[in-house]
């Protein structure tokens, strides 16, 4: 049963960052929910010190708050300041993780929280997080139902905001020449990504967050040209990389959440490494330069 | 104050060891950072400081010890593989280079956290303290590890000096770098190498989230304050090795404050600023010179409208109420009336009660403005051939920035004309 509340954790996490992540590739923002990802760090910290507990709400709205200022700090500095993107990027991010350290010392008398749980998160404790009724009734894992709302929230903003996301990530004049506003599909895209850092760091850890949002989407991405398709490798690959990364990690007796990360680099690199020989060999055969 | 004094006279041999290894970390790392910035890799920098956790692990596992030259070593490997890779993603895929460092970065850490907790159950009592590595922890600096700083800050330092003309000139215009024939892939790879070992060098003193801002912070300031890009390195370093000092002031004052994080605040901070208040590039002086401009053109613009009202009955001069000035172009009445109480002060135009009228000098300003507007119309037909009812709004634009100078060319080259394409006269001043 442990096993099962965990997979299903981590499945739940890589279909949802994967989602995203497909949407925040075609735009080149890859690296943003990098930077979201670490930017939650003060406003989990701040949240904690207001609320005075580990409570799922508080956290996920302090959390919010300040992902999505990173978000805007780095348009901000993008377009009124002329930074580029990656400088601005990498400013902001550091910036706001550093405030979160600075805070986490400063008040570490009475925070139970430190850097290794944002950066690691614990993914082998989700099973004993109960959610448990006041009848005494034990209704499973909270975060598997946190998680799952997280993803139906997802699947619905992909679901009914499909077209505005798809021609606001691939030609977005095109998209404002129909009065599709690019700004607020960028910041609910954000918004999106922020929800799902946010609600997936403390059971999976900032890394994997990272992986499941790049990892998967870049491998489907290498395979078709389909957004729809693409969308559904990469579902289909989160859940595959889930199961198999528990596996591993049961059997080296490591890190779940790095097994799950390594999972996701090697079916990258296969897919990859396929690419390249498909690539070489057709030069071979067909002695014509490829067009890609 | 008797920190402060305690703090910089530097006779304690534990303040003199932080501070230094800070300075030295902070200074080359800025170094390094500015080219890695010009070349549009500001995140590469976070993808080695995650990178080299699976070297360090694979060093301690290797070595049994947590001897620093080993972790060096072991990080330094998986750096530069972690930077390879990307470049080989990047090149030889559809991908682009953001998604390709991701990727690398969270499969290399996640390699080092099975590696890690591999480790951690595998018992060896010297394993507590790994971590420090991974999250930094500067004010523990050693004399043995000072050495070994100080000798890779050297060479970082050495390595760009001798190369500093090549790493600009690919920085800032490969194609022409390959076409000298500089060695452009190879000064890639000793650029990445040189990247690694700041990164290594850094990490222990702020951990692997913040050593990405070590690089780059400093050089993202520096780029507001020049475009020499000799001048941008040094500024870099000012800019490093303040935030160092800082940070170790603020941990030594303060000795719950973590160094690093206070490291990263400063040199954010002074970032910041850099971005909103640098002369020329910050976001308020280019506001205030766009508001100057604005401003001037408003002006310019009423005092057309006299002009050309003036212009119906011969009869420059005369007083025009509010109505009569909207009437002759579309503008927002609050806007019109501060601007017409600026020209007033200005003494371009007098008030009399609700009216106004031009004075000498604004009637000269009004009608040079509209010669411009009108020279530039007869260029555009003359020269560009483009159809008479075509050319107003691009004088409209130009007639604002045309300078002197380039009024007597366009004179000149239009055989001092007396009427523009709308067959209405140009003034003459």
């Amino acid at each position: 049963m442990i096993a099962f509340w965990i997979i299903l954790t981590g499945a739940l996490v890589a279909v949802t960052c994967g989602l995203l992540g497909c949407f925040l590739i075609l735009r080149k923002m890859s690296m943003v929910g990098d930077a979201i990802s670490h930017a939650v760090l003060p406003g989990i910290v701040i949240a904690f010190l207001l609320s005075g507990s580990r409570e799922t709400l508080p956290m996920l709205l302090g959390a919010g708050a300040t992902g999505l200022l990173a978000t805007f700090l780095i348009e901000y500095f993008h377009r009124r300041a002329n930074l580029q993107t990656d400088a601005a990027i990498g400013v902001t991010f550091t910036f706001l993780f550093a405030i979160g350290i600075i805070l986490i010392s400063v008040f570490a008398g009475k925070i139970d929280l430190d850097q290794d749980c944002v950066l690691y998160g614990e993914i082998a404790y989700v099973p004993i997080d109960l959610w448990v009724t006041p009848g005494g009734t034990i209704l499973g894992p909270r975060p598997i139902y946190i998680l799952s709302a997280v993803l139906l929230i997802v699947i619905l903003f992909i679901k009914f905001g499909y077209k505005e996301l798809k021609l606001t990530s691939f030609d977005p004049a095109f998209a404002s020449a129909l009065g599709i506003s690019t700004a607020l599909w960028h910041y609910l895209l954000m918004a999106a990504v922020s929800l799902t850092t946010v609600s997936s760091f403390e059971s999976v850890g900032a890394i994997l967050v990272i992986a499941f949002l790049i990892g998967p989407p870049a491998t489907a991405y290498l395979m078709t040209h389909d957004l729809k398709q693409m969308l559904a490798i990469t579902a289909a690959l989160g859940i595959v990389i889930s199961v198999v990364g528990y596996w591993m990690a049961y059997w080296l007796n490591a890190s779940i959440a790095g097994c799950m990360a390594v999972i996701t680099g090697l079916c990258f690199a296969t897919v990859f490494v396929y690419q390249r020989i498909r690539v070489t060999h057709k030069r071979l055969t067909h002695p014509e330069p490829a067009t890609d | 104050m008797q920190h402060f004094i305690d703090f910089f006279s530097f006779t304690d041999p534990n303040v003199r060891y932080v501070v230094l290894g800070n300075v030295l970390l902070s200074a080359s790392a800025a170094m390094v950072g500015v080219f890695i910035l010009l070349q549009k890799k500001a995140l590469v920098g976070d993808a080695v400081s995650h990178a080299v956790l699976p070297g360090i692990c694979a060093a301690f596992l290797f070595s049994g010890s947590k001897n620093t030259a080993f972790m060096l070593v072991g990080a330094f490997i998986t750096g530069w593989l972690a930077l390879i890779t990307i470049d080989y993603i990047a090149t030889k895929s559809k991908l682009k280079k953001d998604a390709a460092i991701g990727l690398v970065l969270s499969v290399f850490f996640g390699a080092g956290m099975v590696m890690m907790t591999y480790i951690q159950q595998s018992g060896n009592a010297a394993q507590s303290g790994l971590d420090h590595f991974i999250f930094g922890k500067a004010a523990t600096l050693i004399g043995t590890d000072l050495v070994i700083f100080s000798v890779l800050a050297a060479v970082l330092l050495v390595a760009v000096g001798l190369f500093f003309k090549a790493f600009a000139l690919v920085a800032f215009d490969r194609p022409y770098a390959e076409a000298l024939g500089y060695p452009v892939r190879k000064l890639d790879l000793l650029l990445t190498s040189l990247t690694v070992l700041a990164v290594v060098t850094g990490i222990t003193a702020v951990g692997v989230v913040l050593m990405a801002a070590m690089l780059v912070t400093p050089g993202a300031a520096a780029r507001y304050w020049t475009d020499n890009i000799r001048r941008m390195v040094a500024i870099a370093v000012a800019f490093g090795v303040f935030a160092g000092l800082a940070g170790a002031y603020i941990s030594y004052t303060a000795p719950a404050m973590p160094t690093g994080p206070w490291m990263v605040v400063v040199s954010s901070i002074i970032a910041f600023v850099s971005f909103f208040f640098a002369p020329k590039k910050g976001i308020v002086p280019k506001l205030y010179t766009q508001r100057k401009n604005q401003r001037i053109i408003a002006e310019e613009n009423t005092l057309k409208m006299f002009y050309h009202l003036g212009e119906r009955n011969s009869h420059f001069k005369g007083k025009r109420d509010l109505s009569e000035l909207i009437h002759t172009r579309q503008v927002n009445e609050t806007l019109l009336k501060t601007t017409l109480r600026r020209l007033a002060t200005k003494q371009l135009l007098i008030a009399h009660g609700q009216q106004w009228a031009l004075t000498d000098v604004g009637y000269q300003k009004a009608a040079r403005v509209v010669r411009l507007h009108r020279l530039w119309e007869l260029y555009l037909t003359q020269y560009m051939d483009i159809a008479a009812d075509h050319v107003h709004d691009d004088a409209e634009t130009i007639e604002h920035i045309l300078t002197p100078e380039l009024e007597r060319e366009l004179e000149h080259q239009l055989g001092y004309p007396k009427k523009d394409p709308h067959n209405t006269e140009i003034p003459k001043i």
